[in-house]
């Protein structure tokens, strides 16, 4: 029995279910579930957001000048975004300017996230899924220097080298403590790299390991640390002083140059390491063209990485702003975060209840009511799910839908936009990289596109920060060293009620923030997140979300090892922390809670 | 089973010769306060130990505790995961999942019990049935008791298994519990902070190694050679606040000049932690030295004490007409005196666990 949905898929779950849970190498906690037919082909995929935490709920009654700080607490794997994010909600809410040095510091920290996450990403959460760690023993360490060598000038690739990294995994392997290795997949058909790719992979993947840690280091001088880096309303904490006594007590000229040397090995170890490696692994998996989903369909970005401080219009946006439907790449539409028609999210098939479920809400009127129930066709218990029932509720994310459609965001969304828009700083690299691997442009649309469209950006991030590095050099050397606006500081200067919205594109998409403020306080918070929109479970109208899209007529190798499933889904970096804190702004609904 | 990499090993290959190694393990000896004769004792078990098995568990929270984990720069996080512990389970970084990743906690319980370390991240929430958060189709409460049943102690990461942290900060809607409210009858070590230090994170495992214990506890259940001291007590820029040298605004002459954040909100002077001593990142700066205060976010509790803008004490509305000389001496005043009524009460909990010395037994783990 098939349905077909309005967004057109062909759901079939007559054939034999298969469950995931948990799904690891993300963060937070999801489910999945799908059916194969008799070929070991997804016909119906299911996704289910297993972990919820209510912040918008304690953000009420608090400082707005301190949601920064609770709102980054909603993920600290893409740190920083939501307080971003949030700062940039209120002072649109309070009208507060910030200065250009602020801008230029708080791009680059935005920038640091996107190059640091998207390089972990592809290397810890995602790499796995392509490379073969126990095939790398039987590589010859001549041959993988010979192939490391032709595809890149980063010097670490002698035959010693690489010999040297093969016998600690083969150590680690004969110790017989797999450690995070245990049970993994491999020999699986579907992972088709010969031992020497991955070799050099696994042995970049150490190397990632041991340099992503030097990345962050940008925001531990700016932020003051790594993890959850400190953020300010009106500007950033850091003072700058280059000239004068007590330079050392604030950022000067050695912490620049700090920030500088480290943009500059950013830069080298993505150009010469994360990109090659992953041009080199795609040109194994050419013929794996799955994955596609919603990408070729719906995608929207909000845009982010304003040029000049105090500006959202669009065109002062570095990455794109726009949407795409029903695979219409000739029209890009406008997005209005503030209007009530465009983005709505709806509870149908979530833990949660509206009064109206046929109906979405716009964030600003946005109502969370929790409400965990099973369907009738559940197997197993309410604590012991053993196969869930999608047509009922399922899953602790929210379905946002924008103007009705289910769309796909993140680093492929942005990517396709400006490459649609014809934006020469994406349009060029995506034509290169199609150009080398010898595909056509409809290969974007795929897990591993979307695996592409991160490198991308990740070498384009780290370049990025360069120039706003430059750029804040620039304004100092012109004589200005604001960092901060404390004009609008005091609540005293604030009107008793503003309403505002923040946005930024965190590295696994668009993320929005909408907050109330009255008398001072919070009066009510939302926050509309990437992983809600990818993750997203059915609307009223049978749309499927952007995982469940793209895990549809994938076929399985192994249908008790769920490999592909686990790669087109990290193909997105889910977050489910992110995707699923989402809380009412309204307290009171929260007497159906039940204390044990 | 086969050979495994030890310490010895991990530091040989890394180039370092077997006298820079023995000088490396007196200064550790040193470092944490020990005799020279426990120079040989820690030489002997980084050249022998074989890995212990760590399962790391995740519950309702963000990751960032990992996050920090891979930060860390010595050691570096690669030797930790390859040569020292076995990560056997951690759902951020393992390879397998579903089926093929709950049955490594089944086999590791059988094979090791009572020998292996449960590190928890995150903590479980009791309301909806516990299934706000759910693992495997279950609560994660049950995944969390079942794993800690057969375990040698509890590592609380972080401050979401210490307190609770931000899930749990009023209302608190899904009930989110603390680890040693579930967790009754095992040793826990809580490694509060909002994340943790990585180098703190990694200094407290390679102690339980190393030692072959758990650290010395304070009353509270946290390492006293990492939470033993306030912020305030080893701030940089403490001279600032006895000198009633204060940030009076965001980006004023004070900030520029890396004045004292106290009247800024900070709250160095009542958080324990080693920030501004081991210091972020490698030692790259922490809070109060790229010019925001201290949060506080490895308190319990830290959400719910007011406005990270606001002071420790509630003398905060100094009229703009004051100078700042005026305003230092009165700030400086009320501070004197909330943090010798401290250091009173210091003495007096010092005395109560010397007559006590009830967790003691905790530290044989």
């Amino acid at each position: 029995m098939s349905v077909q949905t309005p967004n057109g898929f062909e759901l079939d779950t007559s054939g034999k279910r298969v469950v995931v849970d948990p799904v690891t190498r993300i963060e937070g906690h999801m489910r999945c579930e799908v059916n194969l037919d008799e070929n070991n082909v997804i016909r119906n995929a299911v996704s289910t957001g297993t972990m919820w935490r209510g912040l918008e709920v304690i953000l009420r009654g608090r400082d707005p000048r301190d949601a920064w700080a609770f709102t980054e607490r909603i993920c600290g794997v893409c740190t920083g975004t939501h307080a971003l994010t949030s700062v940039r909600a209120v002072e649109d809410a309070l009208g507060i300017q910030i200065p250009e040095n602020a801008n230029s510091i708080r791009n680059i920290m935005q920038l640091t996230l996107q190059a640091h996450d998207h390089l972990v990403h592809f290397y810890h959460l995602h790499a796995l899924d392509w490379v073969d760690v126990v095939s790398a023993l039987k590589a010859d360490p001549k041959a993988t220097s010979a192939l490391a060598q032709s595809i890149s000038d980063w010097p670490l690739s002698s035959p010693g080298y690489f010999r040297d990294v093969q016998n600690r995994i083969k150590r680690f392997v004969e110790s017989g403590q797999l450690g995070p290795f245990t049970n993994g997949y491999w020999g699986n058909p579907a992972y088709k790299l010969p031992p020497e790719a991955n070799l050099m992979a696994v042995t970049h993947y150490l190397e990632a390991l041991d340099f992503q840690k030097e990345i962050v280091k940008i925001h531990t001088i700016y932020g003051g640390k790594n993890p959850h880096p400190n953020w300010l309303v009106g500007g950033v904490p850091c003072a700058i002083n280059v000239h004068e006594a007590g330079a050392v007590g604030a950022v000067n000229m050695e912490r620049l140059n700090l920030v500088s040397s480290i943009i500059d090995r950013t830069i080298e170890f993505i150009d010469k390491v994360y990109l090659p490696d992953l041009m080199a692994i795609a040109s194994f998996y050419k013929d794996w063209t799955y994955g596609g989903g919603l990408s070729s369909q719906s995608v929207l970005s909000y845009g982010d990485i304003p040029d000049r401080a105090n500006d959202s219009s669009a065109e002062n946006q570095m990455l794109p702003r726009g949407a795409i439907i029903n695979g219409n790449l000739a029209e890009i539409h406008d997005v209005d975060l503030r209007d009530p028609e465009q983005i709505q999210e709806f509870v149908t098939h979530s833990w949660f209840s509206y009064e109206d479920e046929s109906r979405g809400l716009h964030p600003w009127d946005g109502v969370t009511n929790p409400n965990f129930v099973l369907g009738p066709n559940t197997k197993g218990s309410k604590t012991r799910i053993q196969e869930i029932d999608e047509n009922a509720k399922y899953s602790w994310i929210k379905a946002p839908r924008w103007r009705g459609h289910a769309m796909e965001v993140g680093p492929l969304a942005r990517w396709v936009i400006g490459y649609a828009q014809g934006n020469p700083e994406f349009k060029e690299p995506v034509e290169k990289v199609l150009t080398d691997l010898q595909l056509p442009v409809e290969a974007l649309f795929s897990t591993l596109g979307r695996t592409a469209a991160r490198g991308l950006e990740g070498s384009w991030a780290a370049h990025k920060m360069r120039y706003f590095q430059d750029k804040l050099m620039a304004s100092l050397k012109a004589g200005d060293s604001n960092t901060a606006n404390v004009d609008k500081w005091d609540p005293k200067t604030w009107p008793k009620q503003a309403k505002g919205v923040g946005t930024t594109e965190a590295p696994r998409g668009a993320l929005g923030h909408w907050v109330v403020i009255e008398d001072g306080k919070i009066q009510n918070y939302q926050a509309v997140v990437p992983t809600t929109w990818n993750g997203s479970p059915r609307d009223p109208a049978g749309n499927i979300g952007a995982f469940e899209a793209a895990l549809m007529n994938t076929p399985v190798a192994k249908a008790e090892e769920p490999l592909e499933i686990l790669r087109t889904l990290h193909s997105f970096d889910p977050c489910l922390a992110c995707s699923t804190h989402v809380m009412s702004p309204d307290g009171d609904e929260l007497t159906r809670v039940k204390v044990r | 089973m086969a050979t495994t990499e030890t310490f010895y090993e991990v530091m040989r290959r890394q180039g370092i010769t077997r006298r820079s190694f023995l000088k490396f393990c007196s200064l550790t000896a040193t470092a944490l306060g020990l005799e020279p004769v426990f120079a040989s004792r820690i030489a002997q078990a980084m050249e022998t130990k074989p890995r212990t098995p760590v399962l790391w568990l995740h519950g309702l929270e963000c990751t960032c505790c990992s996050e920090s984990f891979i930060r860390s720069a010595h050691p570096l996080v690669s030797d930790v995961v390859l040569s020292m512990i076995s990560l056997d389970y951690d759902d951020t970084i393992m390879v397998s999942a579903g089926h093929q990743a709950e049955a490594i906690l089944e086999d590791v319980r059988t094979k090791y019990k009572g020998n292996y370390i449960l590190a928890v991240e995150g903590n479980p929430p009791l309301n909806q049935d516990g299934m706000s958060c759910i693992i495997g189709g279950r609560p994660f409460v049950e995944q969390l008791k079942e794993v800690a049943a057969d375990c040698k102690a509890v590592i609380s990461w972080g401050s979401c298994a210490s307190w609770g942290c931000v899930q749990a900060a009023h209302p608190n809607p899904t009930q989110a519990t603390p680890v040693h409210k579930v967790i009754t009858d095992k040793p826990i070590i809580k490694v509060p902070g909002c994340p943790p230090i990585a180098e703190v994170m990694t200094g407290v495992i390679t102690y339980m190694l190393t030692f072959d214990r758990i650290p010395e506890l304070d009353r509270q259940g946290r390492p006293k050679m990492f939470y033993g001291q306030r912020i305030h007590d080893k701030c940089y820029r403490r001279p600032h606040f006895d000198a009633g040298q204060f940030v009076e605004d965001w980006d004023d002459e004070g900030a520029r000049k890396g004045y004292c954040l106290y009247k800024m909100g900070c709250k160095g002077p009542t958080t324990y932690n080693a920030c501004s001593t081991v210091r972020w990142n490698n030692g790259v700066s922490f809070p109060i030295q790229s010019g925001h205060g201290c949060i506080g976010c490895s308190e319990d509790g830290f959400w719910d004490k007011g406005s990270f803008y606001h002071h420790v004490t509630n003398t905060h509305g100094f009229g703009i007409e004051a100078n700042a000389d005026k305003v230092g001496i009165a700030a400086a005043g009320t501070v004197g005196a909330a943090i010798t009524a401290h250091a009173a009460a210091s003495a007096i909990q010092r005395i109560k666990q010397r007559s006590g010395e009830h967790h003691e037994e905790n530290d044989k783990a």
